[in-house]
């Protein structure tokens, strides 16, 4: 295959993915930094990630997670220890520091805002899912985690890392067409959101890279989502409605909780 | 091919089917046996391992909780979610459920409720973790006979997992 970045997205597609292949980057595999307090989600993670030939590190905190970027308060920004990373997948609701908190730490640095961000989140609020998505999410994904969400992700990500010089169109194109490969897929494993019900909301949300927004994501309109391994409309139990309350964040260990509300 | 391995084979697949239509595992369990290979053979054992000493420190941490004077419920809620959050990561269905519950009494800060809530949830999970530490005997059983173990979802005769 032709070196990283020139290859075709499409040639990366998931229908084509198989465990055994190696890495379709070629020399460079994407190195993602995976965030959850949670020692069994931490170890899921990593596996689905090392299953689509990422490199993975993964850290306990928010707060680890800005160490190991070498953005802590001690150190300037870029004073990496650790190698490049690709891509970051938090959890939302950490101690300490959430998922949304250090999304808007990694947003306002400069020298790491570029680095897509995905949240992972249990609950599947609207105004949780904006919030993230506003603030410069990459994705946002309803936990648990599948290997067809990572799988997505490693698509994006293949077409992202090492195209230095992507092209808006291009990149838009390429997610609008996934986007537009998830409405054809089978009418047993698409879900549409419910636009009528207010609060309802799709189990991932995408937005373009920057800077051009795509035409085809409005932040505040879910987006229809399938995966390969919907079992029985499985992601269709997860569409019921949640008041999406806002809260302050005023207890910074519970805050993500507060958001939620009784089922 | 042995007639012995092939009874263990099916003993296996029916002992698993049974779990899914009972409601004890759920598909994302089948996610996590998509993600064993050769490379990562002891894959789904070894996040179910995990997943038992976790909880069974969140379950002390729970009873601890309730049983103070002044039940901080904010705690309890924090800790149920994380019960809750690692039993959906692997599939444990009724124990998540239970979880969800157990988060509606604690939200209405009602004492008696969270602690038979408690209880279910202790029940579900010596419930999932008897029936898992069986399902992985029967399949090191079935390893050890020369077998191989089948993913739920490849079985023929196997139900659906059904939510």
């Amino acid at each position: 295959m032709a070196s990283n970045g020139l290859v075709s997205p499409r040639r990366r597609s998931s229908d084509q993915f198989d465990g055994s292949d190696p890495s379709p980057c070629g020399s460079e595999e994407v190195h993602v930094l995976a965030v959850d307090d949670s020692l069994v989600d931490r170890k899921v993670i990593e596996r689905l990630l090392k299953i689509t030939s990422c490199k993975v590190t993964a850290v306990d905190s928010g707060l680890r997670a800005l160490r190991y970027l070498g953005l802590d308060e001690e150190k300037t920004a870029g004073d990496f220890n650790g190698l490049k990373v690709d891509m970051i997948i938090t959890d939302y609701c950490m101690p300490g520091m959430t998922g949304y908190e250090l999304l808007k730490k990694i947003k306002e640095s400069s020298a790491l805002r570029e680095i897509p961000v995905v949240i992972m989140s249990s609950e599947n609020v609207l105004a949780r899912i904006d919030r993230c998505m506003e603030e410069g999410a990459e994705d946002f994904i309803v936990k648990p985690v599948k290997l067809s969400d990572v799988k997505r992700l490693r698509d994006f990500m293949t077409r992202d890392v090492g195209d230095g010089t992507s092209s808006d169109g291009g990149g838009t194109t390429h997610k609008r067409k996934l986007r537009e490969s998830f409405h054809e897929s089978p009418p047993s494993s698409t879900v549409s959101c419910a636009s009528s019900s207010a609060p309802a909301a799709s189990t991932t949300r995408s937005r373009s890279p920057s800077p051009s927004p795509s035409p085809s994501v409005s932040s505040s309109k879910p987006v229809t989502a399938t995966t390969d391994f919907d079992f029985m409309g499985f992601f269709s139990i997860r569409g019921k409605s949640n008041n999406g309350r806002h809260v302050e964040d005023s207890d910074q260990h519970l805050n993500c909780l507060k958001e939620e509300t009784v089922a | 091919m042995d007639v012995g391995l092939m009874q263990m084979q099916r003993r296996l697949a029916e002992y698993t089917s049974a779990l899914f239509k009972e409601g004890i595992l759920d598909s994302q369990y089948v996610q996590l046996q998509e993600l064993q290979d050769e490379s990562n053979p002891d894959f789904v054992v070894e996040v179910v391992s995990l997943f038992f000493t976790d909880s069974e420190k969140l379950l002390n941490d729970l009873s601890r909780d309730l049983a103070q004077q002044n039940v901080d419920f904010r705690r309890v809620d924090a800790h149920v979610h994380q019960l809750k959050g690692s039993s959906s990561s692997i599939g444990a269905e009724r124990v998540k459920n239970a979880c969800i519950v157990f988060r509606n009494f604690c939200q209405e800060k009602n004492i008696p409720g969270c602690q038979r809530c408690l209880q279910q949830i202790k029940q579900e999970f010596l419930l999932v973790k008897s029936k898992l530490e069986t399902l992985f005997k029967l399949e090191q059983q079935v390893v050890a006979a020369g077998g191989s173990i089948p993913t739920s979802g490849s079985l023929p005769t196997m139900q659906q997992p059904i939510l």
